[in-house]
């Protein structure tokens, strides 16, 4: 089968720091793939370098068939993305988020009014599509951001930890829209999640990252199988050990902290 | 094309929308327009210098324009904090793109942060000489925000977070600011100082606004015309270049 991502011996360093070691793994067209590991694991920097944000230290990446550093535009005019951390400006509507998008990914004038009202529609900001983003709230935020990553109707979608925050209405609703794009239209998704019983129930195989090595891959019951264990969960636990991971604070996140806490007094 | 536009406008957008910043960046300005303008009006006129109000006004023209353009520019940083800066990252739009649109956006902003301080020296009592050379005196105003757009945006591409703010401002933007012509003459002035002056581009760009307001047209104007062009495409380059390095 064609594959959309397809990546060997991916190799990306920080210093002494080898975040990324050799990993080897490919997702087929129209493939739902769980991108799992522990916090520090290396799923991000993957994404970055698969995203073209980031360039990696050595191996191979192809995206629909595009190498991310000799062709980005190629390989970025081929996917979508849920970031993990907000990435909207908060300064404008939700609305005008959505055409700056737009203007960004050049999608017909005609079919940008059609298209921003159905998907702020599905997902329930058309009302408040002339609000601030400043006014909404972290889930309100987080389902504009999803509309988005779809408004330029993309063949790949990455989604980082792209649920995070959201009540299991919203959940289930993205994740049907998103098992159906797959299904319908060849849609290639790929997604990290720490939400396990999410990965068993969406994903068609699973990826497992730890200290930047690919521990494990195949389906939720192949990994159990292979773990002895009974639940998704187990399987993880089994293959990543119980040691709790230290994550360091970003700049972005240390910002963000800093800013709550005067908000807060 | 589009995506030029669309950035500029967002630039616009932003700035219209925050009313506190507008009143706010005036407020520096207007407190060295009347400060100094009417308290050194009467030493600079006994100096038989004219008018002191006459001869700053381009200097504290500038003076907004620069700071609104620096922090145009260092924005960025906040884009980069808070996440919009990836939206534009992973976009099918080249990076050169992305920096036209948000330098020519910063500078736009600078401009019209300019026009302000222009219209109420006007309300304090500057004449312009020669209002068909204001086309001229805006040339100058405009190549001083693209000036200092990019080097806010070059700043911008290379700092993670705002600690290195204070930094800029008091090593970069203040010097440059009171290092050129911009509140003193420079007839008289010790050498070194003076050498310093004439090695700031930022001299060129208000002494052009000086000779547009005040009617004096002819070679120096062309030789400031150059250097500040000269100086604000160069920095206009190392900022894209800066800002293309950037890694998410």
């Amino acid at each position: 089968m064609e594959s959309m991502i397809e990546v060997r011996e991916l190799v990306r360093t920080f210093g002494n720091l080898t975040a990324v070691d050799h990993i080897c793994f490919s997702v087929p067209v129209g493939g739902i793939r769980a991108f799992l590991g522990p916090n520090g694991a290396g799923k991000t920097t993957t994404i970055k370098m698969l995203t073209t944000v980031l360039a990696p230290t050595s191996g191979q990446i192809r995206i629909a068939g595009h190498d991310p550093v000799r062709e980005p535009m190629l390989v970025r005019r081929a996917f979508g993305i849920v970031f993990q951390d907000p990435s909207l400006d908060d300064e404008l509507t939700a609305q005008e988020n959505l055409a700056l998008h737009a203007a960004l990914y050049g999608v017909p004038r005609k079919e940008q009014t059609q298209r921003i009202e159905a998907l702020l529609g599905f997902v329930g900001l058309w009302e408040r599509r002339g609000d601030y983003v400043k006014q909404y709230s972290g889930g309100m935020k987080r389902r504009l951001e999803i509309a988005r990553a779809f408004l330029h109707q993309p063949r790949l979608l990455f989604l980082d930890e792209p649920t995070l925050g959201l009540d299991p209405q919203t959940r289930s609703l993205i994740w049907d829209f998103v098992k159906g794009l797959a299904k319908e239209q060849s849609v290639t998704v790929f997604f990290t999640t720490h939400a396990m019983e999410e990965a068993e129930r969406v994903a068609d195989d699973i990826t497992v990252i730890d200290h930047g090595r690919i521990v494990a891959e195949g389906t939720a019951a192949m990994l159990r199988e292979a773990t002895a264990t009974s639940s998704l969960e187990e399987a993880f636990i089994a293959l990543t050990g119980r040691d709790i991971r230290e994550d360091e604070a970003s700049p972005a996140e240390r910002m963000r902290m800093v800013r709550r806490a005067w908000r807060g007094r | 094309m589009r995506a030029v536009w669309i950035l500029w406008l967002r630039q616009l957008k932003r700035y219209s929308r925050s009313r506190a910043r507008i009143v706010g960046s005036l407020g520096q300005p207007l407190l060295f327009l009347f400060a100094l303008g009417f308290g050194f009006g009467p030493v600079f006129a006994r100096a038989g210098n004219g008018s002191y109000m006459e001869f700053v006004t381009p200097g504290i023209i500038t003076m907004a324009i620069v700071f609104t353009a620096v922090f145009g520019g260092i924005e960025m940083i906040w884009d980069r904090q808070f996440g919009f800066l990836k939206e534009t990252l992973v976009a099918p739009v080249p990076r050169l793109a992305i920096v036209i649109g948000r330098t020519s956006g910063g500078a736009t902003v600078a401009l019209l942060q300019g026009l302000i301080v222009f219209v109420v020296c006007l309300l304090a009592g500057f004449r312009v000489h020669h209002p068909l050379l204001l086309p001229l005196a805006l040339a100058f105003m405009g190549l001083i925000s693209m000036l200092f757009t990019a080097i806010g945006t070059a700043i911008g591409s290379v700092l993670r977070d705002m600690q290195g703010f204070q930094l800029i401002l008091n090593f970069l933007v203040l010097p440059l600011f009171f290092f050129s012509n911009a509140l003193f003459p420079l007839a008289g002035l010790p050498a070194p100082l003076r050498t310093v002056v004439l090695l700031n581009p930022l001299s060129y760009g208000v002494a052009g606004m000086r000779a547009a307001f005040s009617g004096g047209i002819g070679f120096d104007m062309a030789t400031d015309f150059a250097v500040l062009g000269a100086a604000a495409a160069f920095s206009l380059g190392i900022s894209s270049l800066l800002f293309s390095r950037i890694e998410a």
